[in-house]
């Protein structure tokens, strides 16, 4: 279970995140939506500490850490453990292949053998429809690839919460539907996900709960189909956004 | 022309094999570590507080300044002061022979520049790299040493290789202080054969000869250092 209490994050000018409260569900595939600007990267960001919210609570199983103060090195590392992230750009480490990109954290993080890490590696790559790619670079791989890779990889850590920040954002549709199915297929499987995306169709099919972020707060938290079916004037508004009639 | 090559070549090249080479090969060895560990130690960023702060700044200043004094004061100057001045101060366990004196002044000096350029291939890795090393749970040592670094190195190969080729011609500066190298050699013979157009055009030569060789190795480091990239055209 992820559970922030009172998440405050201020910027120069900006006030990113204002007195947030929710919990994480483990199992459960949630769905940040919202418009630009609202915060969504900001606390999907926080809850592996890429980003230090200024003050609040954050609650992991039975271990919470008072952000108002500095975190120590490893209390960092072991949320980092917890929490897997992909990005909207892969992030490959280019000087590494695939199969390098992959045992990189299992085996100088977690210290695995790197028999153990590669079989397991060997595993993910064909979860993902890649294991032909392992001795590649990724250069030679196409972004909806390498953004399959970098799902690979984080699930390599064996994190508790698969956190995706928006993920197909850079890709055109067909790659795009790729990694779609992917995440879908791990929703199945019951892995915890936390995922900020601007796709619809997929926060309805794959989502087990919705939020909805506006100006640093959470304004809308539930299913899809109440956010879909029985949608708020503004959650109306901002699905309207997506359509192209007038 | 062919016996003046003949008679004059051979003894230019042994000199060269017996000076340049190896003053060049064990500088550059020195240079690059030296160079290394500027770069690195000027382009950390220490999260450290109090006592630990300043000793990192005045260490930083310290850095600073070496690469300021030697990029800023010629290299035949600085060969003078370490070979002849220093002893004056009772330094001369710096250097005991000229031998140490070239090499600790062609090391250093290529180090403050090859520092630099391996500072700006450290800075030019974007940190979306370190984020996505942080995000696996890697520590900043980690993430320095496994992802900024081997990527740094590539980049830095063509700007390393640059102060490589100077480095082997700067070896010709270490005649003043008494090591009889190619340059210093080639003086000695037109003194005697009164033909000095033709010696120096011959000793530019074989130093022609000697970078071009010194430099194949570059191709293929480079090409080795390129296998995750695409190659462009």
């Amino acid at each position: 279970m992820l559970k922030l209490e009172h998440i405050d994050k201020q910027y120069a000018e900006h006030h990113a995140l204002k007195d947030i409260n929710v919990t994480f569900n483990p199992h459960e595939t949630t769905v940040i939506v919202g418009p630009s600007g609202s915060g969504k990267s900001t606390l999907l960001r926080s809850l592996n500490l890429l980003e230090h919210p200024d003050s609040g609570l954050y609650t992991i199983d039975d271990r919470t850490i008072d952000l108002s103060q500095p975190v120590t090195t490893d209390t960092l590392l072991w949320v980092r453990r917890k929490t897997g992230m992909v990005f909207q750009q892969p992030r490959m480490f280019d000087h590494l292949t695939i199969l390098g990109n992959i045992i990189e954290a299992p085996v100088h993080v977690l210290k695995q053998k790197k028999a153990d890490a590669t079989k397991k590696a060997h595993e993910l790559l064909q979860a993902v429809d890649l294991d032909n790619t392992a001795d590649r670079y990724p250069y030679q791989l196409s972004g909806g690839q390498t953004q399959r890779v970098a799902i690979a990889r984080a699930l390599a850590m064996e994190p508790d919460y698969l956190l995706l920040d928006e993920p197909t954002s850079a890709l055109d549709p067909e790659l795009e539907a790729q990694v779609l199915r992917v995440l879908n297929g791990l929703a199945k499987e019951d892995q915890s996900m936390i995922i900020v995306t601007h796709n619809m169709e997929f926060a309805r099919e794959a989502a087990d709960r919705m939020l909805f972020l506006e100006d640093g707060e959470i304004v809308f938290d539930g299913t899809p189909a109440e956010f879909f079916s029985e949608p708020t004037d503004r959650i109306k508004h901002f699905l309207n956004a997506f359509k192209f009639e007038n | 022309m062919f016996e003046f090559i003949a008679t004059y070549a051979p003894q230019l090249i042994v000199a060269g094999i017996k000076y340049t080479v190896p003053l060049a090969l064990i500088s550059f060895v020195f240079a690059v570590i030296i160079a290394a560990l500027v770069a690195v130690l000027r382009s950390y960023v220490p999260h450290a507080t109090g006592i630990k702060s300043i000793g990192w700044r005045i260490l930083k200043f310290i850095l600073w300044f070496y690469v300021w004094l030697f990029r800023s004061t010629p290299m035949l100057v600085q060969l003078f002061v370490v070979f002849y001045g220093l002893p004056k101060l009772g330094i001369s366990w710096l250097s005991p022979s000229g031998w140490a004196a070239a090499v600790w002044v062609l090391s250093l000096n290529t180090a403050a520049y090859a520092s630099e350029a391996i500072r700006a291939a450290i800075t030019s890795i974007p940190d979306t790299q370190r984020e996505a090393g942080a995000a696996l749970g890697m520590t900043d040592a980690q993430i320095f040493i496994r992802i900024i670094l081997p990527q740094a190195a590539r980049i830095s190969i063509p700007t390393l290789a640059n102060s490589f080729i100077s480095l082997v011609k700067d070896t010709s500066l270490a005649s003043v202080v008494t090591i009889v190298e190619m340059f210093y050699l080639s003086q000695q013979l037109a003194a005697t054969n009164f033909e000095p157009l033709q010696m120096y055009l011959l000793v530019a030569a074989i130093y022609a000869i000697f970078v071009s060789i010194l430099s194949i190795p570059q191709h293929y480091i480079q090409r080795w250092a390129d296998r995750f990239v695409k190659v462009q055209g």
